[in-house]
């Protein structure tokens, strides 16, 4: 195609264990807004991070506007025109919004004349924003303003935007869409990366679907169905759970419309959640991060507290629990964050196998620590759960992040929980480790417990959920049996479409 | 250019934990020793005067048990306090918490007075204990219920226990026959309620054996049981510890409550003992000493028992230096404050390793 602006050809990335990018090849033409599509880990964040040089490829070449395009950092790519908005912001708190711009920028104009220049960006693309407020101050929304707005600054010919809508608020959605199809008509590309399938149809006149680091499709996503990105996204088959149904039980934990204050600042608040969970499934929970997941699981850990009756397991209500009287009653959990919040950091494994295990692995006497009896558990968890460290006295800080993540799982499991919730279970786990665990949760649902996994992982979800809702601002989707789901339903349930009228939308 | 790194070591270091108190009080020597000479003093003369002399020098028979004395309470006190510190519970104020227990403890045996029951002594015990635990309740009970910081209020409270010496020194405990000088009756010549001396000529009394019993039990405590597992947790990882389900409000109180009782403990033996009667000067600073004396022995039981004996003996050499080298008494404290400040630079090793290492190319 003669009108690419930018054009990748056979783009190659491996890491050991795994090839991130294999064979990419695609076109960007000037004056439109490009989806790229795939599930996490899919490859996309290493595509565009080699597009803005973060990341040199193995092999394969990239053209910028017919010249061939190598950048070796992100300041190459950005003298080249390439410009980028990530998903996490690097914006300093304490400074304002012109002091802010100033430091991201090659060489910055004098204070006044930038902050003029921020006024009439602002106002060009009708997004508005103060130069001299404090970015401290400022909204997820507005703070993205001013990675947009420094981008801008620099006339960039490719724009590349990572997740954006994921910490927005519709009318800020609606605000950010108007500023990218006027980039769009004034000829400027922009490389769009979201999970949300709507969003892309409505937007995006073009899409690259990435399967396993390779380009599996492309479409008109104004002339494709959600279902089918969907489809493409995730490949025709989608990972039916082949383990027998188990049989259902009676209900084992019930949430009743629960609800909570989030428990610090920007946290998300519970809105009205109610579920119940049977013995014997495995309840899938997804979601964007920072939709109260971690929230959800403080709730149910004992760390924030309810109304009693909010939290029922086994028709006791809970909801004022402290976290060992639930794990008393079999209501285990593992939290997403390891060091720190699962796991002590600067504690031995052994004493970290005591900060859950106290109570069911009754690993003191009259108050007394039985560490024999603890190091035998800590030992029982590396071994079952293949932690490699040398052993139950090294410091919890000293393991990798996939190991400390089996380590705390497994602890949990080794406990034979009732009830056990975990959150991103798999997270930083190699894929051989995380089939493992996985297997384990499966194994502990057909023992007889009741298992909810929080992921943001959708084939994780898919491969092991009996039954899957979403989290959204802090509010649960009512459940849905997961086989049989569609995966049009489960991206709209994931992408916050709360009312499930799936109907319309269908093509 | 070479350019110094400080690397996060994968886990602290066990040599490191122990080496630096030694490397502290080594480096204290040092810069002590510079400004003794800088006070126009024989350096050499005065360390050997302070670190020596007490102990094998020409008047060490009389300052020998000075030793234990002075270790008494400061390891008391210390081995309270650091079960605070390990659950980052920062309680500043055993100074008043000794206060109270010693006029609590005075005042059981003064209002029994010329009793000769053999409870006293026990009862006296009690009060003391109670006094201090009472004091150190109010910071206690402020963080818990209205988020104050116990920095503030329990050093605050030294204060107002100050003042409350000095109207019992001069008011209600004053001695009926002390022909109005300020003070109350000499308890350690009343001897239902005296702390003597257990062995003549070591200095050895009940508060040093309390002080003992107190070191193997916080051994005990934090190696062995529960609560001390979680002051450890909650003080390395907060939000570890709301996940084991740690109550912090009780961990407060707890840790609050025995550096008080054990800070009121040591001040009721000092009182019935050491130190006779209460009197406006009755409290010596050994509740802030005490503050030293555990982090130079790295908040565990065993080392605040050394790093107690070592800082008895600065207490003794100094009085021992002011005597004879003439040095001035702020000169002394100057050398203690020294010892925490070094120990808390050269922790620095424990969790870190020092890389000399050539700047690379930006």
């Amino acid at each position: 195609m003669t009108d690419a602006l930018l054009q990748l050809k056979g783009l190659t990335k491996a890491y050991p264990g795994v090839v991130a990018n294999k064979d990419v090849s695609f076109d960007i033409r000037a004056g439109e807004v490009h989806a790229l599509l795939g599930e996490n880990g899919a490859g996309k964040s290493t595509l565009v991070k080699t597009i803005y040089g973060l990341v040199r490829p193995d092999t394969g070449t990239m053209t910028l506007a017919g010249q061939p395009y190598q950048p070796g950092e992100p300041r190459a790519a950005r003298t080249a025109g390439v410009a980028m908005v990530f998903q996490h912001f690097s914006l300093f708190d304490a400074l304002d919004v012109a002091e802010n711009i100033a430091l991201g920028m090659e060489d910055p104009p004098a204070m006044n004349a930038l902050a003029g220049r921020i006024t009439e960006v602002s106002a060009k693309y009708g997004l508005p924003l103060d130069p001299s407020r404090i970015v401290g101050d400022l909204s997820a929304g507005e703070r993205q303003r001013v990675e947009i707005i420094r981008c801008l600054l620099q006339d960039p010919r490719l724009l590349i935007m990572d997740e954006p809508t994921s910490v927005l608020t519709p009318q800020e959605v609606e605000i950010l869409f108007a500023t990218l199809r006027k980039l769009r008509s004034e000829g400027t590309a922009i490389l769009y990366i979201s999970h949300k399938l709507e969003e892309i149809r409505s937007l995006c006149e073009h899409a690259t679907i990435l399967r396993l680091g390779q380009v599996v499709g492309t479409c008109d996503p104004r002339q494709t169905s959600a279902r089918d990105m969907a489809e493409m996204m995730v490949g025709s088959i989608l990972h039916v759970p082949s383990r027998p149904q188990a049989p259902t039980g009676e209900v084992v934990l019930k949430l009743d419309r629960l609800s909570a204050p989030p428990p610090r600042q920007f946290g998300t608040a519970l809105r009205d959640i109610s579920i119940e969970v049977r013995t014997g499934e495995v309840l899938g929970i997804g979601g964007v991060a920072g939709n109260g997941q971690d929230e959800l699981l403080l709730a149910l850990s004992g760390e924030i507290k309810t109304e009693p009756s909010m939290v029922q397991f086994k028709g006791a209500a809970i909801g004022r629990a402290a976290p060992n009287a639930r794990r008393r009653l079999g209501l285990l959990t593992a939290p997403e964050e390891r060091m720190g919040h699962a796991a002590a950091p600067d504690m031995s494994l052994t004493e970290n196998a005591i900060l859950t295990g106290t109570i069911r692995e009754e690993l003191s006497q009259n108050g007394f620590l039985r560490w024999g009896k603890a190091r035998v558990f800590a030992e029982r968890v590396i071994k079952s759960f293949d932690v490699r460290t040398p052993g139950p006295g090294n410091a919890a800080r000293s393991l990798s992040g996939g190991n400390l993540q089996k380590f705390v799982i497994g602890r949990e499991i080794l406990q034979r929980p009732e009830v056990l919730v975990v959150n991103q279970p798999t997270w930083g786990v190699d894929a051989s480790a995380a089939a493992a665990i996985r297997q384990a949760l499966l194994d502990l649902a057909a023992n007889g417990a009741a298992v909810i996994v929080i992921s943001q992982d959708l084939d994780e979800l898919m491969e092991i959920s009996d039954r899957f809702a979403a989290l959204n601002g802090g509010r649960l989707s009512p459940p849905r049996p997961a086989q049989g789901l569609s995966v049009e339903e489960i991206g709209l349930m994931l992408g916050g479409a709360h009312d499930m009228e799936v109907a319309h939308v269908a093509g | 250019m070479q350019v110094i790194r400080l690397e996060k070591r994968p886990q602290p270091s066990q040599v490191w934990t122990w080496a630096t108190p030694l490397l502290a009080v080594l480096a204290t020597m040092i810069a002590g020793g510079i400004l003794f000479a800088i006070l126009g003093k024989d350096p050499f003369e005065a360390i050997r005067t302070i670190f020596w002399d007490p102990l094998f020098g020409e008047f060490s028979s009389y300052s020998r048990p000075q030793l234990l004395v002075k270790a008494g309470p400061l390891i008391l006190i210390a081995v309270g306090l650091s079960l605070g510190f390990r659950a980052g519970i920062w309680n500043i104020g055993a100074e008043g918490q000794y206060i109270m227990g010693a006029i609590c403890a005075a005042a059981v045996a003064l209002a029994a007075y010329p009793s000769e029951s053999v409870l006293i002594f026990p009862a006296m015990i009690v009060a003391g204990a109670l006094g201090g635990l009472l004091w150190a309740m109010i910071p206690a009970i402020l963080r818990v219920r209205f988020g104050t910081n116990e920095i503030l209020v329990s050093l605050m409270l030294v204060y107002v226990a100050e003042n409350i010496l000095a109207y019992m020194a001069l008011g209600p405990l004053r001695n009926p026959e002390g022909m109005g000088f300020p003070g109350s009756r000499n308890l350690s010549q009343y001897p239902a309620a005296a702390n003597l001396e257990l062995l003549p000529g070591t200095g050895m009394h009940w508060g040093v054996v309390a002080a003992l019993v107190a070191v193997i039990f916080g051994y005990i405590l934090l190696s062995r049981h529960i609560l001390g597992f979680q002051i450890r947790l909650a003080g390395q990882s907060p939000r570890a510890a709301a996940f084991s389900g740690v109550n912090p409000a009780r961990l407060i109180l707890i840790c609050l409550g025995v550096a008080g009782a054990l800070a009121g403990l040591a001040g009721m033996f000092e009182v019935a003992g050491p130190a006779g009667r209460i009197s406006i000067d009755f409290n010596v600073g050994y509740g802030f000493t005490a503050i030293i004396v555990a982090f130079l022995g790295r908040l565990h039981p065993a080392g605040i028992l050394l790093a107690g004996l070592l800082m008895a003996l600065t207490y003794i050499g100094g009085e021992l230096a002011q005597l004879t080298l003439g040095l001035p008494t702020a000169a002394i404290q100057l050398f203690q404050g020294m010892l925490l400040f070094f120990l808390l630079a050269v922790d620095v090793l424990t969790n870190y390793r020092i890389r000399f290492a050539r700047r690379e190319a930006a």
